[in-house]
């Protein structure tokens, strides 16, 4: 099995440095590139290779750049950022690649900013990430030493820079227009679309904002090609997944798998199983925003198409199980209060929504729960669904709460009943 | 009065950037990396420096929970207390931190040795609990380890 992503990379082990990544193989397909494709022609592969965004929303990789202007009229300069800041509660796979294999993904970048003709590239990186931010910006320095960064590189007529933007908290960040607005040192707040940032985005010029493991599936698609890169997945979705699982198994972490593989893989092979003494009782498949799934589902693929056909969807990959002896009135209420202190205020529903369904929540694990509050919840979910708030925190957040209710429903009824939390 | 290093250092980070503005939020974390925390008259020096209104400055500084408006202590605690550390058990680890330091999260111990603050997410989420401690990250905490922990800042 291929593991193109992390094939180099072994657990307590330094990151590759450029002499490393270069002799397995690395900058090869930047010199591809450069000396034999035209910015369309790299669209064109990345599309067919049906990459789709890693980050959670699953768009296809290459038709995003597409939608950037290209050619001699297009607004100048454009910018690629790579948005490194993973802050989805349940993930800790762009970790990983950021820390494990840093000019993977600076080669990435140069290919997908030159596929944009982008001349200007950020690296979003969360405030966290300490030694990401140490590797990450000595592997910069080495990059613009050998030439791979700079002016006009490897004579190719193309020019890019390339800087380390570390935040300074703040889920909201990770979204892509309130990511531009962090970078332009504004408060996180997400932005109106249209315009799409693909055509006014960072400071107003055509933007592409792209996941860390996506860009790291870049150098691999231009080296092997469309059809290697399908051939990857169990699924129609092109390439491997870095799926992650957390909580009580016996060996939680993070692996690269092809695209596809059955939750019950995972959890059962991968994760090495429930902990003795422990059941699961549901997971959330791709992050904090997801629906639950339970022990029904866990022969279905972990595709985007597949999972959202379970009702969930695969978001980041990186799931959180809950065993059992866990409340899922607790474990939903944690959630919930994540997402009320994490909602940038910027629009009514989510800035007072949130908070509301946080403190129902609450009163009802601590045994305080009135026979209505169940409708309140109910009518909150649907209030705070697609379509009414200004971007997707607060309907991300209603995910965990609709699919707790339908499938925990009894545990809240208890709690309501008991006066007390059963757990 | 900014030093003159720390508006070196801005103007370095600015130089990254189309205008200076957009370096408030590097600027808030220069001035708070030698200072501990963002006063009153930090906002007010920053806001001159980059020419900006002290309220543009100070609506960016209290957005973001790793600017601190508030002084905090010698070392600042960030407890992870997101699902994964939840499902693991961080409210162990907190209610064994809040005895050992006599303080609950928000707050400074007496002798300014150290803040606990609640943090979203740490990333660690396979080696759950985890906690940070002046950017140090520190996984699979069990409540016996804390001791060793804490003695490594004084």
């Amino acid at each position: 099995m291929e593991r193109p992503l992390t094939q180099n990379i072994h657990a307590g082990r330094q990151p590759l440095s450029l002499k490393e990544y270069t002799t397995t193989g690395g900058y090869t397909a930047l010199q591809q590139v450069l000396k034999n494709m035209t910015p369309k022609e790299v669209q064109q592969l990345v599309q067919e290779s049906r990459l789709k965004g890693r980050g959670g929303a699953g768009f296809n990789t290459g038709m995003k750049w597409s939608f950037v202007p290209m050619g001699e009229d297009a607004p100048s300069p454009k910018y690629l950022v790579a948005n490194a800041d993973e802050m989805e509660p349940g993930t800790f796979k762009d970790r990983l690649l950021l820390e494990g294999n840093p000019h993977q993904l600076i080669e990435g970048m140069i290919i997908a900013a030159y596929a944009i003709q982008a001349n200007i590239s950020y690296v979003f990186l969360r405030w966290a990430y300490k030694k990401a931010a140490q590797v990450i910006e000595r592997s910069i320095q080495e990059a613009y030493h050998a030439g791979w960064l700079g002016n006009n590189i490897m004579n190719s007529g193309f020019s890019i820079d390339m800087y380390l933007h570390t935040g300074a908290g703040r889920y909201m960040c990770g979204e892509e227009t309130a990511l531009l607005n962090a970078l332009e040192g504004k408060r996180a707040t997400p932005r109106a679309k249209p315009p799409f940032p693909q055509v006014s985005g960072l400071f107003g010029k055509p933007t592409i904002v792209n996941n860390v493991e996506t860009l790291c599936c870049i150098p691999h698609i231009i080296n092997k090609g469309a059809a290697w890169f399908q051939n990857l997945s169990y699924s129609e979705d092109g390439g491997t997944k870095i799926y992650g699982v957390s909580g009580k198994v016996n060996n939680p972490g993070a692996w690269e798998l092809p695209m596809g593989v059955t939750m019950r893989e995972l959890i059962e092979e991968h994760a090495g199983g429930m902990k003795k003494g422990y059941r699961l009782k549901g997971v959330l498949p791709g992050g904090a925003s997801t629906d639950f799934l339970t022990e029904q589902h866990l022969d279905i693929k972990m595709d985007f198409k597949s999972v959202a056909a379970a009702g969930s969807r695969l978001g980041t990959g990186t799931m959180v199980v809950m065993d059992d002896a866990t409340c899922p009135v607790g474990f939903v209420h944690n959630l919930q209060h994540f997402f009320a202190q994490e909602s940038c205020g910027w629009c009514t529903p989510c800035r007072e929504g949130l908070p509301w369904v946080e403190k129902i929540l609450l009163s009802i694990e601590n045994g305080e729960g009135k026979e209505d509050d169940m409708e309140l919840l109910q009518m909150h979910t649907q209030l705070l669904g697609p379509g009414n708030t200004f971007c997707a925190l607060a309907p991300g957040a209603m995910e965990p709460l609709q699919s707790a209710i339908k499938y925990y429903r009894e545990d809240f009824d208890r709690h309501i009943r008991e006066k007390k939390c059963p757990y | 009065m900014l030093s003159n290093e720390e508006i070196q250092d801005i103007d370095h980070e600015a130089a990254k950037l189309p205008y200076k503005q957009a370096a408030v939020i590097e600027a808030l974390k220069i001035v708070q990396q030698r200072r501990g925390w963002i006063n009153d008259e930090s906002v007010r020096d920053i806001a001159e420096c980059l020419e900006m209104s002290p309220a543009e400055v100070d609506s960016v500084a209290t957005f973001y929970n790793l600017i601190f408006r508030k002084p905090v202590g010698r070392h600042v605690i960030l407890l992870c207390d997101s699902i994964s550390c939840y499902v693991m058990g961080y409210k162990n680890i907190y209610e064994a931190l809040q005895q050992k330091l006599k303080i609950k999260f928000g707050e400074t111990t007496a002798d300014h040795r150290f803040t606990l603050l609640p943090n979203a997410c740490l990333g660690c989420c396979d080696h759950a609990p985890a906690l940070m401690i002046n950017g140090n990250l520190y996984k699979d905490i069990s409540i016996e380890a804390l001791d060793s922990i804490l003695s490594e800042y004084n």
